[in-house]
C-alpha cells in the first residue's frame, strides 16, 4: 500500500521521508540533549567553582562556620543555611493548615462554581511575580507587622522579660516578615497538589466511611485525607522547594543580617539573599563561597524536587502511596 | 400489578404462600422512588425486608437494583442531583422524615461495597474498630472484644488473629472484603446492605462470602444486590426482580425461581435475556 | 444504643466546628490574594500615567520620568528568551510525547523536573559565571538566556500535556496518507494542539517577565533606553526590586505601576490558559 501511495505522491519519496524523519528526530534529540546538558552544566558550574571554598575551609568547616568576613577572607555557610531552613520551615508550618483547609473546602464542601473560583485564586497566587510579594511585604506588611511586634515587645518587657531575647528588635523588617511573605507564596503550591490528590480519592473510600455512620468531617479525617496523603506530602515538599529558593521577596523584607543568633522579629538572612547581596563585589574565594552556597541550594532543591515528582508519579499510577 | 399491590401488607402474601408466620419485616419501603435530576432511577418500589433473612435484589445491569439499595441507607444524600421520594421504614420510622440524621441511619444500616475498600492507612484491627471509635468507644477491652467478635462473624479471625496490626491493605482481595464486612458488623447494625459484594472476587473468596451470609443472617438482616442469579438462588430467602427501575416481582426465593408469576421474571430467570 | 445517640450530637457539633475552621482557613488563603491584588490595582492605577510609557529614567528631582526603558528591555529580553526557551521546551515536549519510547525520555523527564524546581536565582548565577564574567559585562543577552532557562520547563510540560491530548488516530491518519513522521508532527499534531502550545508559551512568557532574581546577575539593569541587548538592560521586575527600597515615594509608586503592568500580563496569560482549556473538548 505504501508503494502505491508513494507513486501517486512524488513528494513522499523514500529519501524525503527517511532523511526528513531522521533530520527532524535528530534535531529534536539535539535540543533535548542541550536541555540535559544545561542542567548538568548548572550543577557542574556551581559545584566546580564552589569547590574551592570547600577545599580551603573543609566541607564540615565551611558548612558549620559562622564567620563571613571579606576583609579577612574567611567564609562559613552556617548562618545562611540556618536562616534558609528556619524561614522555609516556619513558612511551611504557617502555610500547611490553611493550604489543607482550602484544598478540603474547595473539593469537599464548596459548590462547583466556588471550587472553581478558589482554584483560580490559587493559580493566581502561584503565578504572581515574587518581586510583587516583596514590594507588598515591604510597603504594606512590614509597617503593619511593626505595630504588632512593638505591642508584643512592650507586653513582654512588662510581663515576660525572658521572652525578649527570643523576640528581638521589633522593627518590622526581619525573620517574621519573611516567614509570612513566604507562607503566602507557599500556600498555592501545597494547596493545589493537595486539592488534586483529594479530588482523586475514589468515591468508594468516602462511602466506606459514610456507610459506617461517619459525619462528613469524620469521612474526611478517616478516608479522604489518609488516602490523599501522598499528594499532600508532595505539595508540602514542592512548597518547601519554593520557599528555599525564593529570592527577591525574601531579600526585600528579611533585613539581611548574618550575625547569629537570629530572633523572631529581628533581621536574618538566607542563602539566596546572601548571594544577591554579596555577589556584586565578590571575587576569588568570596565568589567561590557564594557559588558553594548556591551548590548547597541546588542539591537541596534538586533532591526535594525529585522526591516530590516521584511521589506525584506514584500517586497517579495507583492512586495512593 | 396485583402482586405488587398485595405486598403493601406483607403478612397476607406470606400466609398465602404458606411461609413461616413468624416473619416480621425489619424494613419496608412504600412507593420509594429515586430521581437523578429529572430522570427516574427507581420508580415507586414497595417491598418488605424481613428480619434475619437474606433478601436478594436481581435484575439486568442498569435496572436500578443498586440505586434502590443505596436509597435504603440514604447514600443518595451524597449525590447532589439525586432525589428520593416515598418512604423507607426502619423499625416503624421513615428514615426520610425530616430531622432524621442520615449519620445515625447509616450506623444502623451498614453497607458493604462492590470493591473491597479498607481504609488505606489503618491496620486490620483499626479498620474493624473504626466505626466504634467514631461512636466514642475508647475502652480497649470493649474494642478488643468487638474486633474479635466481628472478625469471627466474618470468618476472618483465624486468618488474621496473629497479625491484627498489619495494614488492612496487606490482605488478599477476598480477605479485604471480609474485613469490610467485619468493619460493618462491628457497630452492630440492624441491616447489612451488600452491593454486589463478590463481583470483584475470585470463586473461592466468593464461596467464602456466600457461606458467611448464611451464618450471618442469625445476627443481622441482609439485603444483597447481585448480578448473579445462581448466587441469589444459593444465599437468599427472598428475592426481588428489578427491571428498568421497577420492582417486577418479589417473593420467597424458591417460589420466584421455580414458579415466577410475571412472564418478565420468567424470561429473565430462564436466561432468555439479561 | 442510647449511649450511641448521646455522642452523635457532639459529633455533629464537631462537624460544624470543623467546617467553620475549614472556611476560616480558606479565607486566610484568599485574604492575602485580595490584599495584594487590591493594593496593586489601587496604587498601581493611580500611579500609572502617560509618562510611565513614554519617558525613560529621570532623577526624582526632574519628575522621575517613566519606565519606557524597562518596558522595552522586558519585551526584548523576553522575546529572545521565548525563542530560546520556546524552542528547547517545544523540542522536549515533542520528544516526550511523540517519541514515547525514546531512551533519553526518562532522563529528560527527571531533568525537566529538576529545572522546574531549580531556583531562578541559580539559573541567573550560573549564567553570570558562564557569560557575564567571561565577557566582562552584564548584557541583555545574558538576561535573555537566564529567562529562557526559566521558560524551558514550563513550555515543555505544557507542550507534552497538550500533544498527548491529540488523539492517536490523527497521527495514524497522517501516516496512513504516506506522510513522513516529521510532517505529521509539524503539520497535523502541532496545529491540532496549537492553542495549548501557545498557552504554554504565554504562561512561560508571563512567568519569565515577572522574574527579577536571574536578571539581577545577568542583565544588570540600566537607566537608559536601549535596543541593543549586548548592553546592560533594564526590566520591569528588576525595577520593582530596586524601587521598592527607594526612599522617594515617587519611586515606590512607579514600582506599584510596574507591578500593575506585570500583574495584568499574568492575569491575561492565566485567563487565556483557562479559556483554551475550556474550549478544548
Amino acid at each position: 500500500m505504501a508503494t502505491v501511495r508513494t507513486q501517486s505522491r512524488p513528494s513522499t519519496s523514500p529519501l524525503y521521508r527517511a532523511f526528513g524523519d531522521r533530520l527532524f528526530a535528530g534535531l529534536v534529540l539535539l535540543l533535548c540533549l542541550l536541555i540535559i546538558g544545561i542542567v548538568l552544566l548548572i550543577g557542574w558550574q556551581l559545584g566546580w567553582n564552589g569547590a574551592r571554598a570547600f577545599e580551603v575551609f573543609g566541607i564540615v568547616g565551611f558548612l558549620s562556620s559562622t564567620a563571613w568576613n571579606p576583609v579577612t577572607d574567611v567564609y562559613g555557610a552556617w548562618p545562611f543555611i540556618l536562616g534558609t531552613l528556619i524561614t522555609s520551615l516556619l513558612a511551611l508550618a504557617l502555610a500547611f493548615f490553611p493550604a489543607l483547609a482550602v484544598a478540603i473546602f474547595a473539593t469537599e464542601y464548596a459548590p462547583r462554581w466556588l471550587g472553581n473560583v478558589l482554584s483560580y485564586a490559587l493559580e493566581l497566587l502561584a503565578s504572581l511575580p515574587s518581586v510583587i510579594y516583596g514590594l507588598w511585604g515591604l510597603s504594606v506588611l512590614v509597617p503593619a507587622l511593626r505595630g504588632v511586634q512593638q505591642s508584643l515587645f512592650l507586653w513582654a518587657s512588662d510581663h515576660a522579660q525572658w521572652l525578649l531575647p527570643v523576640l528581638g528588635n521589633p522593627i518590622g523588617i526581619g525573620l517574621s516578615a519573611a516567614v509570612m511573605v513566604l507562607a503566602v507564596m507557599v500556600i498555592p503550591y501545597t494547596a493545589s497538589l493537595a486539592k488534586d490528590s483529594i479530588a482523586l480519592v475514589p468515591a468508594v473510600q468516602r462511602e466506606a466511611a459514610y456507610g459506617l455512620g461517619a459525619t462528613k468531617w469524620e469521612v474526611i479525617r478517616m478516608a479522604v485525607v489518609p488516602y490523599a496523603r501522598g499528594g499532600i506530602l508532595a505539595g508540602v515538599i514542592l512548597g518547601l522547594t519554593r520557599a528555599l529558593g525564593e529570592t527577591m521577596a525574601v531579600v526585600l523584607v528579611i533585613g539581611n543580617n548574618k550575625n547569629l543568633p537570629f530572633t523572631l522579629f529581628g533581621p536574618a538572612t538566607t542563602i539566596p539573599s546572601a548571594i544577591v547581596n554579596e555577589f556584586g563585589e565578590a571575587q576569588g574565594l568570596q565568589l567561590s563561597s557564594l557559588l558553594a552556597l548556591g551548590f548547597i541550594l541546588f542539591l537541596i532543591s534538586g533532591v526535594l524536587n525529585l522526591l516530590a515528582a516521584w511521589i506525584v508519579k506514584r500517586m497517579s499510577v495507583d492512586g495512593r502511596l | 400489578m396485583e402482586e405488587k399491590q398485595s405486598l403493601i401488607s406483607p403478612p397476607v402474601p406470606l400466609a398465602q404462600l404458606g411461609e413461616d408466620q413468624n416473619l416480621k419485616p425489619r424494613m419496608e419501603t412504600r412507593g420509594l422512588s429515586v430521581y437523578y435530576g429529572k430522570k427516574m432511577g427507581v420508580g415507586s418500589v414497595t417491598m418488605p425486608i424481613y428480619t434475619n433473612q437474606v433478601t436478594a435484589l436481581i435484575g439486568p445491569s442498569g435496572c436500578g437494583k443498586t440505586t434502590f439499595l443505596r436509597a435504603l441507607n440514604r447514600m443518595h444524600d451524597l449525590t447532589p442531583i439525586a432525589r428520593v421520594e416515598g418512604e423507607a421504614i426502619l423499625d416503624g420510622q421513615n428514615i426520610y422524615t425530616p430531622g432524621v440524621d442520615p449519620v445515625e441511619i447509616r450506623r444502623k444500616i451498614g453497607m458493604v461495597f462492590q470493591k473491597p475498600n479498607p481504609f488505606p492507612t489503618l491496620s486490620i484491627y483499626d479498620n474493624v474498630v473504626a466505626g466504634l471509635k467514631l461512636l466514642g468507644v475508647g475502652k480497649k477491652s470493649v474494642l478488643d472484644e468487638a474486633a474479635e467478635r466481628s472478625l469471627r462473624q466474618s470468618a476472618l479471625w483465624d486468618e488474621v488473629k496473629d497479625r491484627l496490626r498489619a495494614p488492612g491493605m496487606s490482605l488478599s482481595g477476598g480477605q479485604q472484603q471480609r474485613l469490610c464486612i467485619a468493619r460493618a458488623l462491628a457497630v452492630q447494625p440492624e441491616v447489612l446492605l451488600m452491593d454486589e459484594p463478590t463481583s470483584a472476587l475470585d470463586p473461592i473468596s466468593t464461596q467464602a462470602i456466600e457461606d458467611l451470609m448464611t451464618t450471618l443472617k442469625k445476627h443481622v438482616t441482609i439485603v444483597i444486590v447481585t448480578h448473579n442469579m445462581q448466587q441469589a438462588a444459593r444465599v437468599s430467602d427472598f428475592t426481588g426482580y428489578f427491571l428498568t427501575g421497577e420492582l417486577v416481582e418479589f417473593g420467597p426465593t424458591n417460589t420466584l425461581f421455580t414458579a415466577p408469576k410475571d412472564p418478565r421474571t420468567e424470561a429473565y430467570i430462564t436466561g432468555r435475556f439479561g | 444504643m442510647t449511649q450511641i445517640s448521646g455522642n452523635l450530637r457532639r459529633r455533629q457539633l464537631w462537624d460544624k466546628v470543623m467546617l467553620g475552621l475549614l472556611v476560616l482557613g480558606s479565607l486566610v488563603v484568599v485574604a492575602p490574594l485580595v490584599l495584594v491584588l487590591s493594593k496593586v490595582f489601587l496604587t498601581g492605577f493611580s500611579a500609572l500615567n502617560l509618562a510611565f510609557f513614554t519617558q525613560d529614567f529621570q532623577p526624582v528631582e526632574a519628575g522621575g520620568g517613566g519606565l519606557r526603558h524597562a518596558i522595552v528591555g522586558t519585551i526584548l529580553m523576553n522575546l529572545l528568551a521565548l525563542l530560546i526557551g520556546g524552542t528547547l521546551g517545544l523540542a522536549g515536549g515533542i520528544l516526550l510525547s511523540e517519541y514515547p519510547d525514546h531512551p533519553v525520555n526518562p532522563t529528560l523527564r527527571v531533568i525537566s523536573d529538576l529545572l522546574n524546581g531549580l531556583p531562578a536565582l541559580l539559573k541567573g548565577l550560573v549564567i553570570y559565571t558562564l557569560v557575564v564574567i567571561p565577557t566582562g559585562s552584564f548584557s541583555g543577552y545574558a538576561g535573555a538566556l537566564a529567562l529562557g532557562l526559566v521558560m524551558v520547563p514550563i513550555v515543555l510540560r505544557a507542550t507534552e500535556g497538550v500533544l498527548k491530548l491529540v488523539p492517536w488516530n490523527v497521527r495514524e491518519a497522517g501516516l496512513g496518507l504516506g506522510l513522513p513522521r516529521w510532517r505529521v508532527i509539524l503539520s497535523l499534531v502541532l496545529p491540532a494542539a496549537s492553542s495549548g502550545v501557545i498557552t504554554g508559551l504565554m504562561l512561560g512568557f508571563a512567568r519569565a517577565a515577572g522574574e527579577a532574581a536571574p536578571l539581577y546577575f545577568t542583565a544588570g539593569g540600566s537607566q537608559y533606553l536601549n535596543f541593543n541587548l549586548s548592553q546592560q538592560t533594564e526590566s520591569l521586575a528588576l525595577t520593582i526590586y530596586k524601587y521598592a527600597n527607594e526612599p522617594s515615594p515617587l519611586r515606590v509608586e512607579q514600582a506599584w505601576a510596574a507591578a500593575l503592568v506585570l500583574t495584568l500580563l499574568v492575569l491575561i496569560a492565566s485567563l487565556l490558559a483557562r479559556w483554551v482549556a475550556r474550549v478544548r473538548p
